[in-house]
């Protein structure tokens, strides 16, 4: 794993836009209020998650502990993914591998407690880093149809993720604001969903949120769209987890 | 994995009569009773109740929570103690909810 | 996509039936902890005047004097309590915060009791809006 990880280090893609950098997270364009919940970790809502985290990180006869250390050292990680390694693969991903082949756990559940405590965790740990996503010629790849599914109309509605979140971001749909969204804070606490919750959920919700076809958890192409979605972030600091209206 | 959670943040050092904030917050859903689950089915009230702090022993600030209070209930309030002590956190709910949480202050 | 904005003022909700019920059903609430109708008294009510998801709102209220306890309402949720908050002698400040729910804009009431049977109260309006964009 440490090859892979010094490759993707190596190969670092650079942003997108050359030019003035437009793009603004998510969390600068909420209200003051949330702004200030995400900033605060004393009452940042994914403080049990996170404390649930470090319990986890040191669970077990072979817990992540007995390999990694403390989870600082995994500091920078969270921000090389999504990463090729035999197949397209995210942090949860690389955690829950890990979890079956090294801690011979068996695979958790999409979106179970625990996945989202290590990740959230995990992507803590690279607080205030930009994002690094690797370059590679299958993730050139996955990046390419992943770019593709953002700029194709989806869904009974007919809508693409380019029409609201390129065209119409800093807009308003019915009183909120239209974000750009960019990737640069997952896990992220949702106060809709009252949990945190992964990128790829967040995926699933607009998806049937346009009344599309759910692509299925860890699909080639909810992969491909967080490939891409990770090069159109490169280059963001990240403040994860965060936390979203 | 723990089925109940709760975190207590307190500043990293407390002095005597000087004023500190008291953060708690325990995994608890909070469920109104007003929401229905994906089948339709509604889901049953199940709250955490009641929320005290005491001082060894003392009562030093209670809550009692209704159903808007939101998920992971987070109270935040301001302590003063003039000599060390130990705090103690208890939350109480629907079906038998029981938590407690304990802090012993050193002052500085 | 539907526009789910609900942007409230008092007046409008009044000509509603089961708002007027609410609201009564909040000065239940309010008289069965304070006692009394309190009236207005001063005292801090801090939120979010634009609240852009009522599942988790942060809210802060303080009163300028010691007071045995203080109290949270609503008149347009499904119910008019929020919580209740007693203090004992270690409290260094007469204030709590707390994340509380919001169905829709409305006008949230904090009330204070001192020691010696006072009570007062104070409001505050607050607009919710809904994320446009919920999975169904």
């Amino acid at each position: 794993m440490k090859a892979v990880l010094l490759l993707g280090a190596l190969l670092v893609v650079t942003a997108l836009t050359a030019t003035a950098d437009e793009r603004r997270s998510g969390r600068d364009t909420m209200s003051p209020a949330l702004r200030a919940l995400q900033a605060d970790d004393g009452q940042h809502p994914a403080q049990l998650a996170l404390a649930l985290g470090q319990d986890l990180w040191r669970t077990g006869a072979k817990s992540c502990a007995s390999c990694h250390g403390d989870p600082e050292r995994l500091r920078g990680v969270a921000t090389h993914y999504p990463a090729w390694d035999r197949g397209l693969i995210n942090l949860p991903g690389r955690i829950q591998r890990c979890r079956v082949q090294h801690q011979g756990q068996p695979a958790w559940a999409p979106e179970a407690e625990g996945l989202l405590a290590l990740t959230a965790l995990v992507a803590q740990q690279s607080r205030g880093l930009p994002l690094q996503p690797p370059a590679g010629p299958e993730l050139d790849v996955a990046a390419r149809r992943g770019q593709r599914l953002f700029n194709t109309r989806l869904g009974a509605l007919n809508l693409s993720c380019a029409q609201c979140h390129d065209e119409r971001a800093g807009l308003r749909l019915g009183g909120s604001l239209i974000p750009q969204g960019h990737v640069d804070d997952y896990p992220i606490f949702r106060l809709e969903w009252q949990s945190l919750g992964s990128l790829q959920r967040r995926l699933r919700g607009c998806l049937s949120g346009v009344r599309a076809t759910v692509w299925d958890w860890n699909s080639a192409e909810l992969l491909a769209l967080e490939t891409y979605l990770a090069r159109r972030s490169a280059g963001m600091s990240t403040q994860a987890p965060g936390v979203r209206p | 994995m723990r089925s109940t959670r709760a975190v207590i943040v307190l500043p990293a050092a407390i002095q005597a009569g000087e004023p500190f904030e008291v953060r708690a917050t325990v995994a608890h859903a909070m469920e109104t009773g007003y929401r229905n689950d994906d089948a339709g089915t509604r889901l049953p009230r199940d709250l955490v109740r009641r929320f005290e702090c005491r001082l060894d022993g003392e009562l030093m600030f209670a809550a009692d929570l209704f159903p808007a209070v939101s998920a992971n209930p987070y109270v935040a309030f301001w302590m003063r103690l003039s000599q060390p002590g130990e705090l103690s956190f208890v939350w109480r709910g629907d079906a038998g909810f029981e938590h407690r949480e304990l802090r012993r202050i050193t002052l500085s | 996509m539907k526009r789910r904005t609900l942007m409230a003022g008092l007046a409008t909700w009044a000509l509603l039936p089961q708002a007027q019920a609410s609201e009564d059903a909040m000065r239940a609430a309010i008289r069965r902890w304070a006692g009394q109708d309190p009236p207005p008294g001063p005292l801090t009510l801090e939120m979010a005047e634009l609240v852009e998801n009522g599942n988790a709102v942060p809210v802060r209220v303080a009163a300028r004097e010691p007071v045995l306890g203080l109290a949270l309402f609503t008149p347009l949720n499904p119910e008019p309590e929020v919580i209740h908050v007693a203090f004992g002698p270690a409290i260094a400040r007469p204030e709590f915060s707390t994340r509380m729910r919001l169905a829709r804009s409305q006008r949230i009431v904090a009330v204070a009791r001192a020691a010696d049977g006072r009570c007062w109260q104070t409001g505050l309006d607050v607009i919710v809006t809904l994320a446009a964009c919920v999975e169904p």
